[in-house]
């Protein structure tokens, strides 16, 4: 069987066997990635290094039961703003080109404790600002479905490795869609984990109350595999809440007890998700999605959720106001890019930022700066956050009657090169879909619904209340089911690599 | 409505310790005014009495003892510092 057409517990399990090693697995897809990455373009750094000393500790970590849970000997990529102890981190910019952190995060942490494999770093939109990857200081990368599109963003790199089967699972990392929109573009499942289930100790924070982890797979059951793997309280995160994560233990549900969970279950559709701004196909495919579910025993209401209409503008605001503070620790003293030539102090900071950072970058420091200057706080940032909580009131009124929201992911698909980064404001509209989750905390997961006419995948998004994770897996797989098996980039011939 | 102009492009600057190109000033200028203005439809929301939200989930930060638990990495840290003397940072005079 084709080492991708497996789930990653089966291919775990045949490691764990012994009916294949750790290097013939990492031989096969190190391999794919000769052959794809020079035109795919979805790494930043291939870790070589650090590679064959890591395999030999996995196998014989396998053999003598240290590792010997779900996804040992599993390779995974990174997207390259998670910390990676030794493995340069650049989070896509010319500022940290050469930072090498001193300390994993605790996902990675978690990930090597578990035995998985760090195959690279992968590409992503310069600090997570950004929806096409294209922001990325370092290269373009392509969406394996047409190489003319891009894959999305800013976890781009990620979904594509995924997608173009470089990779079994994929770590992304999702503040305003970043995981979920990449995850529809490429045609593969992603989720933003409710705000405070993943810990971000080593991610480099773009906005802190909305950045979270999340696992991006084939398959829902791979995705949730990754998530039990990474979730749970951390010391070193504050903000990661004391709650336990459900892990299933190794039972994947049967295609049965799959679609039974969905019996009684309550969908509630947003009509203002489906309106002028959604392209037709792609309303047509969560149509569909939500005729499935209706005929095999789920409720689908459609509901108004009004002040959706309010979440970019109050996005925008909260997240550039805190990228602001965030990135101010990008001086040119302790690590990152410096400026040749300054004389004095300030101006060091001021030319070491203006030619470390890209255009969007300093689009969004500059509007973050503005928003929260003397005069203008209580206007913008304060009005944005009294807005975010009616937003997130709103939501919990929808959750004492349903279990999931149902919404496109995007409302278009993957556009092509060139094209979103000329009008910044039409950009960021793009976002309308995804980033009222980020600003309500909530969970929401990404599943390939349908193909467009271009051949383009179209994302169903799946919203659930906070940590309700469990009712959200129980919902995309049983809707994964009901629509049948998702072609893949390279079954459908389209990738052109 | 707000205007962006020369002086709050200028305090933005300051701010945001960035310096915009000459040629790039009025394309930013006027990028920065549609985006602000885009963002005042919040306005039609009466939020009268409304307690701001700073996190989605806020959920109660969890303390942990101030304990230094990490483990020694100096010489990595270290290795990241653009230009380096005696162990410390380099920068230029600043008195």
């Amino acid at each position: 069987m084709e080492l991708l057409q497996m789930s990653v517990r089966a291919m775990s399990e045949k490691i764990k066997s012994k009916a294949l090693s750790v290097k013939e697995t990492v031989d096969a897809l190190q391999m794919k990635l000769a052959e794809k990455e020079p035109m795919l373009g979805a790494f930043l750094t291939i870790n070589d290094m650090q590679l064959e000393q890591r395999m030999d500790e996995v196998q014989k970590g396998i053999r003598s039961g240290r590792y010997a849970g779900p996804l040992a000997g599993v390779p995974i990529a990174i997207k390259d703003n998670i910390c990676t102890k030794g493995l340069r981190t650049t989070c896509g910019s010319r500022m940290l080109e050469r930072f090498v952190p001193a300390y994993d995060a605790t996902v990675v942490q978690r990930l090597q404790d578990a035995g998985m494999i760090i195959l690279g770093k992968t590409n992503m939109d310069e600090f997570a600002m950004g929806s096409t990857t294209e922001t990325s200081a370092f290269r373009l990368t392509k969406n394996p479905w047409n190489m003319s599109h891009v894959p999305g963003g800013s976890s781009g790199g990620s979904c594509a490795a995924v997608a173009a089967g470089e990779v079994p699972l994929a770590l992304g990392s999702d503040t305003g869609g970043s995981v979920r929109q990449p995850a529809a573009f490429c045609g593969v499942v992603g989720l933003k984990p409710t705000y405070g289930r993943v810990s971000r100790y080593g991610l480099v924070a773009y906005a802190s109350s909305m950045d979270q982890i999340g696992p991006i797979g084939r398959t829902v059951a791979d995705c949730r595999a990754l998530y039990e793997c990474v979730a749970g309280y951390d010391e070193k995160d504050a903000t990661t809440v004391k709650r336990e994560v459900t892990k299933s233990l190794g039972h994947e549900p049967n295609v049965e007890e799959r679609i039974e969970k969905l019996k009684g279950m309550r969908f509630a559709v947003p009509k203002e998700y489906l309106g002028e701004g959604t392209r037709e196909e792609v309303r047509e495919a969560v149509k569909g999605a939500m005729k499935l579910l209706d005929r095999n025993g789920a409720v689908v209401e459609e509901i108004s959720l009004p002040l959706a209409e309010y979440a970019v503008a109050a996005y925008y605001i909260i997240a550039c106001a805190e990228a602001s503070s965030n990135l101010s620790r990008f001086d040119g003293v302790k690590y990152g890019y410096r400026a040749e030539g300054a004389e004095t102090l300030h101006e060091m900071y001021v030319k070491s930022r203006s030619e470390g950072f890209g255009e969007e970058v300093k689009r969004r420091i500059l509007l973050g700066s503005f928003a929260l200057s003397e005069g203008y706080y209580d206007a913008y940032y304060l009005k944005a956050l009294k807005v975010r909580r009616l937003i997130r009131e709103a939501f919990d009124k929808v959750f004492e009657n349903y279990d999931c929201i149902l919404t496109p992911t995007a409302p278009t698909t993957a556009p092509k090169f060139g094209t979103a980064l000329k009008d910044p404001l039409l950009m960021y509209l793009q976002d309308a879909d995804t980033v009222a989750v980020n600003l309500a905390g909530l969970p929401a997961i990404s599943v390939p619904c349908g193909i467009d006419a271009e051949g383009l995948p179209i994302g169903l998004q799946l919203i659930g209340n906070a940590f309700c994770e469990e009712t959200l897996f129980a919902a995309a797989e049983g809707y994964e089911e009901l629509r049948g098996k998702f072609p893949t980039a390279w079954e459908q011939g389209r990738e052109r690599l | 409505m707000i205007k962006i102009d020369e002086a709050v492009l200028e305090k933005a600057e300051l701010l945001a310790k960035l310096k915009v190109d000459a040629s790039e000033r009025e394309r930013t200028m006027n990028e920065m005014e549609k985006l602000l203005l885009y963002t005042e439809k919040l306005n039609e929301i009466d939020t009268e009495g409304v307690v701001p939200l700073s996190h989605g989930e806020p959920g109660e930060a969890t303390l942990r003892e101030d304990e230094v638990t990490n483990p020694d990495g100096k010489v990595q840290t270290l290795a990241n510092v653009p230009e380096l003397r005696n162990d410390c940072p380099v920068v230029p005079k600043t008195v």
